[in-house]
C-alpha cells in the first residue's frame, strides 16, 4: 500500500472505522425469526453505505450526529393536559405503542375488514412482509444513501404488518406514546395495499427522546394509501423518518405530516412513480420555535408516463428556529407526460430564524410539465394593515395569516375531519407562540 | 365628527414632509369631498388617520368624536367608527373573505362591548347585503379579492364598509379604474348608507364619481393642504378649467 494514500481513500477509511465502531456495540433483535437474514443485510448496507456526517452533501444543511451517536440524550416527557387527544371523534382502529412496546391494553384488536394486520416482533414468516421489507428501504440506497433507514431496518424492535385487500373504512391509527425520559425507539413498518385497496393511516405522538421511523409501503394498481403523520409539542424530540413508498399503475400515496416542536428532526420520504398514470403528494407543515430544526427531505422519481407528483412544504419559524427543505423531481426518460410540482416556503416570524432550501428537478424525458418554487419572507406588512384597519386586532391577524400560508398543505389532506383536527392544533399552537 | 387640525405628517425614513398644515371638520351626516392633483397628499391623509406604518405625524391633532385617533391602533380606530376603503385593495390568498369579515365584524364588536354575531346571523346580514351589491356567493366564499376583477374588488370594499357600519367612511379613489356601470353601482352602495350619523370623505380625482356621490362640501387639496373649500359647484370648476387655475388663484 502506497503511504500517501488520497484524501478521499483516507476519509472512506476513517468513515468506515467510525461506522464500525458504532456498529460493534449493536446486537440485532432475535424476533421475528424470518426476518435475521433481512436485519444482517441491512446491516452489511450500513457497514458499506458507513453512517453520515456533516461533510457529506445530503446532510450539509442538518447535522446527523445527534440521530447516530451511542449515547442517546435523556428527554423529559411532555404531558399535554391542555387539549384533548387527537383524532378523538374519528373511528379507527387504534395501535398503542409506549416507549416502542407495543401496549395490547390499550390497542385495539388487531383485525379490520378487508385488513390483515400484524405486529412485526410477533409475526411469523408471512410472504409477502418477506419479500418487502428492506426491500424498499434497499432500493431507497440510491441515487443518495440513506444508512439510516438501513440502520432501521436492522435494529427495528417492533412495527407493524399491514396488508389491504380493499376498501378499508377504518383508518389504522398507530399512536406512540411516550413514558419514560431516556427511551430510544426504533420502529419499523410494512403496508401492502393490494390491487384497487384503500388505506388510510395515521400516525401521532411523541414516539421517544430519539426516534427512527421506517415505513416500507407497496401501493398496488388502482389502490390509494393516505398517510398522516403528527409529532406534536415535545420540545426534546429527536427524530429521523423514512417513508418508501412504490407506487402501481393509478395508484395513489398522499403523504402528510405535521410537525410541532421539537429539536431535530429529519423527514425523508422516497417515491417511485413506477407505473403510469400514478399520483404522488408528498406535504407537510412544521411549526418551530428555538432550539427548533427540522429537515424534510423529499425525492419523487417518475419512472413511468403520464404520473402527477406534487410536493407542497411549509414551515413557519420563530425565535431562531432551523427549516430545512431538499427536494427533488427526476424524470426518468420513460416517464412522458409528467405532471411535476414542488413548493417549499417559510415564513420567517424575526430576523434569527433561517430556512435553508434545495430545490432540485433532473428531467430526462421531453414531454413534461414540472415547476418548483421555494421562498422564504415574513408576513406581508400590507396584509397585515388590511385586515387592522377592518378591526381585526393584531395577534388575531397574524393569526390568520399565518393559518393562510400554511393552507396549501394543508389542503392536501383528503379526509376534512382530519384536517380540521390539524388546524385545531395550529390556531392553538400559533396562539400559545404568538408574542 | 371628524376634526383634522394643522395636521403635519413626514415619511418616518425620509425628511420628507407630506401633508403640512392640514385642517379639516367633517359633520356628521355630510359628504366631503377631497380633490387634488397627484402627489398632493390625499392618499396619505387617508393612510395616516387609518393608522398604516411609515408616516410620523410631527405636528396636529385628529379626532373622531373627540377622540384622538392618532393614539390609536389601527384596529381601534376602526371599532370607534373608521372606515377606509382602499385605492388598492390587498388580496390576501388562504383567508376566505367570509371568514375575514366575520373575524372583523366580531372583532369590532367585541371592541365595543357588544355581543358577537352568530355564523348563522352574520350569513343572513351578508347575503343580503351582498345581493345588493351583486356580490354573488361564490365571491364570498373565495379567498379575500384573489382572483377579483377591479370593480369586484371595490365592491368588496362597499360591502365591507356596509356590514362593519362605520360612522366615519374615507373612500380613497374609489372610482380609479371602474368603468361607469361599475362606478353606479359602487355610487348606489354608497348612497345606501348615507344616513344622519353617518360621514363620507371621498377623495377622488375626477367629477364623475361626485355626479353619483353628491357632496355637500368639495375641498381642493394641494401641496399639503386645504386650499380651497366650496360647495358641489367647486367640483364643477375643477372638471372645466383644471387645477391650474385654483392653483394659480391661490398662490397669487
Amino acid at each position: 500500500m502506497s503511504a500517501a494514500a488520497s484524501p478521499r481513500a483516507a476519509r472512506r477509511a476513517a468513515r468506515q472505522q467510525a461506522t464500525a465502531e458504532r456498529l460493534a456495540g449493536l446486537t440485532l433483535p432475535t424476533a421475528p425469526a424470518w426476518l435475521k437474514p433481512a436485519r444482517e443485510a441491512a446491516l452489511a448496507r450500513v457497514a458499506e453505505l458507513t453512517l453520515p456526517d456533516r461533510r457529506d452533501e445530503y446532510w450539509s444543511y442538518t447535522n446527523p450526529e445527534k440521530l447516530i451517536s451511542a449515547e442517546v440524550r435523556p428527554a423529559e416527557v411532555f404531558k399535554i393536559t391542555d387539549e384533548p387527544p387527537m383524532y378523538q371523534g374519528i373511528d379507527r382502529l387504534k395501535i398503542v405503542f409506549v416507549d416502542g412496546v407495543f401496549s395490547a391494553a390499550d390497542s385495539d384488536p388487531l383485525a379490520g375488514e378487508g385488513l390483515e394486520i400484524t405486529r412485526l416482533a410477533e409475526s411469523a414468516d408471512i410472504h409477502w412482509a418477506k419479500d418487502l421489507y428492506g426491500t424498499l428501504e434497499a432500493m431507497g440506497q440510491s441515487p443518495v444513501p440513506r444508512p439510516l433507514a438501513a440502520l432501521n431496518s436492522a435494529l427495528a424492535t417492533d412495527g407493524v404488518l399491514i396488508r389491504a385487500t380493499g376498501k378499508v373504512k377504518r383508518p389504522v391509527s398507530l399512536i406512540y406514546r411516550r413514558a419514560g425520559r431516556d427511551s430510544a425507539v426504533t420502529l419499523h413498518h410494512v403496508v401492502k395495499l393490494e390491487k384497487g385497496a384503500e388505506l388510510t393511516l395515521l400516525e401521532n405522538g411523541p414516539v421517544a427522546a430519539r426516534a427512527s421511523m421506517v415505513i416500507e409501503a407497496e401501493v398496488g394498481e388502482g389502490a390509494a394509501l393516505h398517510h398522516v403523520r403528527t409529532m406534536g409539542r415535545d420540545h426534546e424530540r429527536k427524530a429521523v423518518t423514512h417513508v418508501f413508498a412504490r407506487v402501481a399503475e393509478k395508484a395513489t400515496l398522499k403523504s402528510f405530516s405535521l410537525s410541532m416542536n421539537g429539536r431535530l428532526m429529519r423527514n425523508e420520504v422516497m417515491v417511485w412513480l413506477a407505473g403510469k398514470d400514478g399520483t404522488a403528494h408528498v406535504a407537510g407543515a412544521a411549526l418551530g420555535e428555538g432550539a427548533f430544526h427540522h429537515d424534510d427531505t423529499v425525492f419523487v422519481a417518475h419512472q413511468a408516463p403520464g404520473c402527477e407528483s406534487r410536493q407542497v412544504f411549509k414551515k413557519v419559524l420563530r425565535d431562531g428556529a432551523v427549516g430545512v427543505f431538499q427536494g427533488k423531481i427526476l424524470v426518468e426518460q420513460a416517464a412522458q407526460l409528467t405532471d411535476g410540482y414542488q413548493l417549499s416556503q417559510s415564513l420567517l416570524m424575526d430576523e434569527r430564524c433561517q430556512f435553508l432550501a434545495k430545490p432540485e428537478l433532473e428531467i430526462y424525458a421531453d414531454d413534461v410539465k414540472c415547476s418548483h418554487g421555494s421562498t422564504s419572507g415574513e408576513i406581508s406588512a400590507d396584509h397585515l394593515f388590511y385586515l387592522r384597519a377592518r378591526g381585526v386586532p393584531e395577534e388575531e391577524a397574524k393569526l390568520l395569516l399565518v393559518l393562510a400560508f400554511l393552507a396549501e398543505a394543508l389542503d392536501e389532506i383528503d379526509d376534512e375531519d382530519i384536517a380540521n383536527d390539524m388546524r385545531l392544533r395550529l390556531r392553538r399552537w400559533l396562539e400559545r407562540h404568538s408574542h | 365628527m371628524l376634526e383634522i387640525n394643522n395636521l403635519h405628517v413626514k415619511l418616518q425614513d425620509e425628511d420628507k414632509a407630506i401633508l403640512k398644515g392640514l385642517s379639516l371638520s367633517v359633520e356628521a351626516g355630510s359628504v366631503h369631498a377631497i380633490m387634488g392633483p397627484n402627489g398632493s397628499g390625499k392618499s396619505t391623509l387617508s393612510y395616516v388617520l387609518a393608522g398604516r406604518d411609515g408616516y410620523e405625524v410631527t405636528d396636529g391633532t385628529a379626532t373622531l368624536d373627540g377622540e384622538s385617533l392618532l393614539d390609536m391602533e389601527p384596529e381601534e380606530r376602526a371599532a370607534h367608527g373608521l372606515f377606509l376603503a382602499f385605492q388598492y385593495p390587498v388580496e390576501i390568498p388562504g383567508v376566505g373573505n367570509m371568514t375575514f369579515l366575520r373575524t372583523a365584524v366580531n372583532a369590532q364588536r367585541k371592541a365595543r362591548g357588544e355581543p358577537e354575531l352568530s355564523s348563522g346571523e352574520f350569513l343572513k346580514v351578508i347575503r343580503a347585503k351582498a345581493k345588493d351589491l351583486k356580490i354573488d356567493a361564490e365571491m364570498l366564499k373565495r379567498p379575500v379579492n384573489v382572483g377579483f376583477s377591479g370593480g369586484e374588488k371595490k365592491r368588496n370594499e362597499i360591502l365591507q364598509m356596509a356590514m362593519l357600519e362605520p360612522r366615519m367612511c374615507i373612500l380613497d379613489e374609489t372610482d380609479s379604474g371602474l368603468d361607469v356601470d361599475a362606478m353606479k353601482l359602487v355610487a348606489e352602495g354608497v348612497n345606501a348608507l348615507r344616513s344622519e350619523g353617518r360621514a363620507f370623505l371621498v377623495i377622488t380625482h375626477y367629477q364623475r364619481l361626485l355626479d353619483h356621490i353628491k357632496p355637500d362640501v368639495v375641498h381642493i387639496m394641494a401641496n399639503g393642504r386645504i386650499i380651497k373649500t366650496g360647495g358641489p359647484e367647486l367640483a364643477l370648476e375643477v372638471e372645466e378649467n383644471g387645477y391650474a387655475d385654483i392653483l394659480a388663484e391661490v398662490q397669487a
